[in-house]
């Protein structure tokens, strides 16, 4: 159970928590930060999942399945997008990355 | 049975822990490719954790949905091109906001179920007690949830729509901005409505009708809102659709009971929306501004620009380069659709072989999203540390013996400091007008995406170097190299 004013303690120190990770960060990462800020909340997905589980007319049950569908689709699209884009990312120092020069 | 929801809690509690720390470690570019490695071992926690709930129906279905989503998403996701990640992260994003949409409408159906609007059949309710004794739900929504459960369901619904449209315009499916009179007002009256009828919902008066005119009502807000914004506008829209998201995602994680999708939505929520105003501000617009006015709208006539482009031909311009001390490469959209990102990268690795020094500069918007035009050189294989922010730059100018700009327009228009009457007036710019030379490879003598005349064609120390991008930067590494012998 997650009392009122508990929950509201959770969003303020979650909202500063998001606030300074992202004030720190260099203009070179805004892009792949909001992509994997983009799949952060691909956890949409585990909610998804428990709406289906708890869905039981047919009706409910088809919104749940589309709901896990998309959630999964944020998710695993999120995480590749990101993943290809940070993963170009290499310094020009020796020994950082394999094609360093 | 009783340490299993101890056990689920604390993978929930890791998967949090994992989201932060993530992307805290996405926030440094040394680390940052170990950030999403985390945060994927997080969200792959949190989907197995949730798998073992206890009272789970459906268990066959949601594994069926879990895997197409997946495999469609890894395969396209695997796929796309570089230039075109932004809709990409509109597409995924907008999903997410339909599966918050999705959660909340399942709760409210089965809300107006229980309450005896729909069947009279309390006992199956998706929020029955029993059923969610694990995640500690009570029995009923309490009025704080339900209120939550619809504004993240409208959240969610506006998110979903919207990125959709900016997906397919970014994609090149719908060219034109949609705009007719009185729009405004339009949009203000579905808002207004999905509003009222969301207040209908959150108040307990749900039923099945209700429930649908609410969703129908947010859907098309979501759409209307997003057809007006031009091409250019796009990425500050998306910033705040995947800021929407994450609100979405917390408030329906709250109605949930689940503290994963709380903490991670709500962190999303205020990184998007303080990544949206950086983007809004460097673009020097703000963020009513994009949504709610037109481009261009400043009034006043604009200051004549007097002299004459000097064009230049490939050969004298790499040979300005080949001697120089130090040369700042200034990329812009342009390089990007022309795809000469990795013939820059040759030309500039010969001119650093020669001795001189090379750097690149960036706007804070070039490319169609803050950071999109560093990814782009890194797909070329440009190290970050030769990059440069335009604040570090822009000191640097004046000791720049060549300034080459391929493929922007706006962002080096000093326009935008001398004529308070021209529409990006107060922009910040790359003080590329302050090399000693300055080299602006162009398709031809037209304006650019904003249709504003650039000061900087027509300065003394600009030399034109018509032709095609890729076509361009094609002879100079040509030239370069018969320099070289």
């Amino acid at each position: 159970m997650i009392d009122g004013f508990l929950a509201l303690y959770i969003f303020m120190l979650a909202a500063f928590t998001g606030y300074e990770i992202i004030a720190r960060v260099p203009v070179i990462l805004h892009t792949p930060l909001m992509s994997g800020s983009n799949f952060v909340h691909g956890i949409v997905l585990v909610g998804a999942m428990i709406a289906l589980g708890h869905a039981n007319t047919p009706f409910e049950i088809a919104i749940g399945f589309v709901g896990v569908l998309l959630g999964a689709g944020n998710a695993a699209g999120g995480y590749v997008v990101t993943e290809r884009m940070l993963e170009m990312f290499k310094s020009s120092k020796p020994g950082a990355g394999k094609e360093a020069k | 049975m009783s340490w299993l929801p101890t056990i689920i809690k604390a993978c929930y509690f890791l998967a949090a822990l994992l989201f932060i720390l993530g992307l805290k470690r996405m926030s440094s570019p040394r680390t940052a490719r170990g950030g999403i490695v985390w945060a994927g071992y997080g969200m792959l926690l949190a989907v197995l954790a949730t798998f073992f709930l206890p009272d789970m129906h459906n268990r066959g279905l949601i594994i069926a949905a879990v895997l197409i989503g997946v495999s469609a998403a890894w395969w396209t996701g695997r796929r796309v091109a570089m230039t075109a990640m932004p809709q990409m992260v509109a597409l995924y994003n907008g999903m997410g906001g339909g599966a918050a949409a999705a959660i909340g409408a399942v709760e409210l159906i089965g809300y107006a179920r229980s309450s005896g609007l729909l069947h009279a059949v309390p006992d199956t309710s998706p929020l029955r007690p029993e059923a969610w004794a694990v995640n500690g739900l009570p029995p009923a929504l309490s009025p704080t949830e339900l209120a939550l459960g619809v504004l993240g369901a409208l959240i969610g619904a506006v998110s979903f729509s919207g990125s959709m449209i900016a997906f397919a315009k970014l994609q090149g499916w719908m060219d034109k901005r949609f705009v007719f009179p009185g729009q405004r007002a339009v949009n203000l009256l579905l808002l207004a409505a999905a509003v009222v009828v969301g207040v209908l919902l959150a108040i307990g008066h749900a039923s099945p009708a209700l429930i649908a005119a609410f969703f129908a009502l947010a859907l098309a807000f979501g759409l209307m809102m997003t057809l007006p914004i031009g091409g250019a506008d796009m990425p500050v829209v998306i910033s705040l659709y995947n800021a929407f998201t994450g609100l979405a995602v917390s408030f329906e994680g709250f109605v949930l009971g689940n503290e994963a999708m709380i903490i991670a939505g709500m962190v999303v929520g205020a990184a998007g929306t303080l990544l949206t105003q950086l983007m809004a501000k460097a673009m020097n617009r703000s963020i009513g501004n994009v949504l709610f006015g037109s481009f261009g709208a400043a009034g006043g006539e604009a200051q004549a620009i007097e002299g004459a482009q000097k064009p230049v031909d490939a050969a004298d311009a790499a040979v300005m380069m080949a001697y120089a001390e130090r040369v700042v490469i200034v990329p812009g959209y342009g390089l990007a659709v022309a795809q000469a990102q990795h013939k820059v990268w040759e030309f500039a690795q010969l001119l650093i072989k020669r001795g001189v020094k090379v750097k690149f500069a960036i706007h804070p918007v070039a490319g169609r999203m803050p950071g999109h035009m560093n990814v782009l050189l890194a797909e070329a294989g440009v190290p970050y540390d030769l990059i440069a922010d335009m604040d570090d730059i822009n000191p640097e100018f004046p000791a720049t013996d060549v300034a080459l700009v391929i493929g922007a327009n706006d962002v080096v228009n000093p326009v935008a400091k001398t004529d308070p009457a021209s529409p990006i007036y107060g922009m910040p710019i790359l003080d590329v007008v302050n090399a000693k030379q300055v080299i602006v490879i162009k398709r031809g003598k037209g304006t650019g995406f904003a249709g504003i005349e650039n000061a900087l064609f027509y300065a003394d120390n600009t030399r034109m170097l018509y032709g095609d991008g890729q076509a361009a930067v094609g002879e100079l590494v040509n030239e370069v190299k018969a320099i070289d012998g």
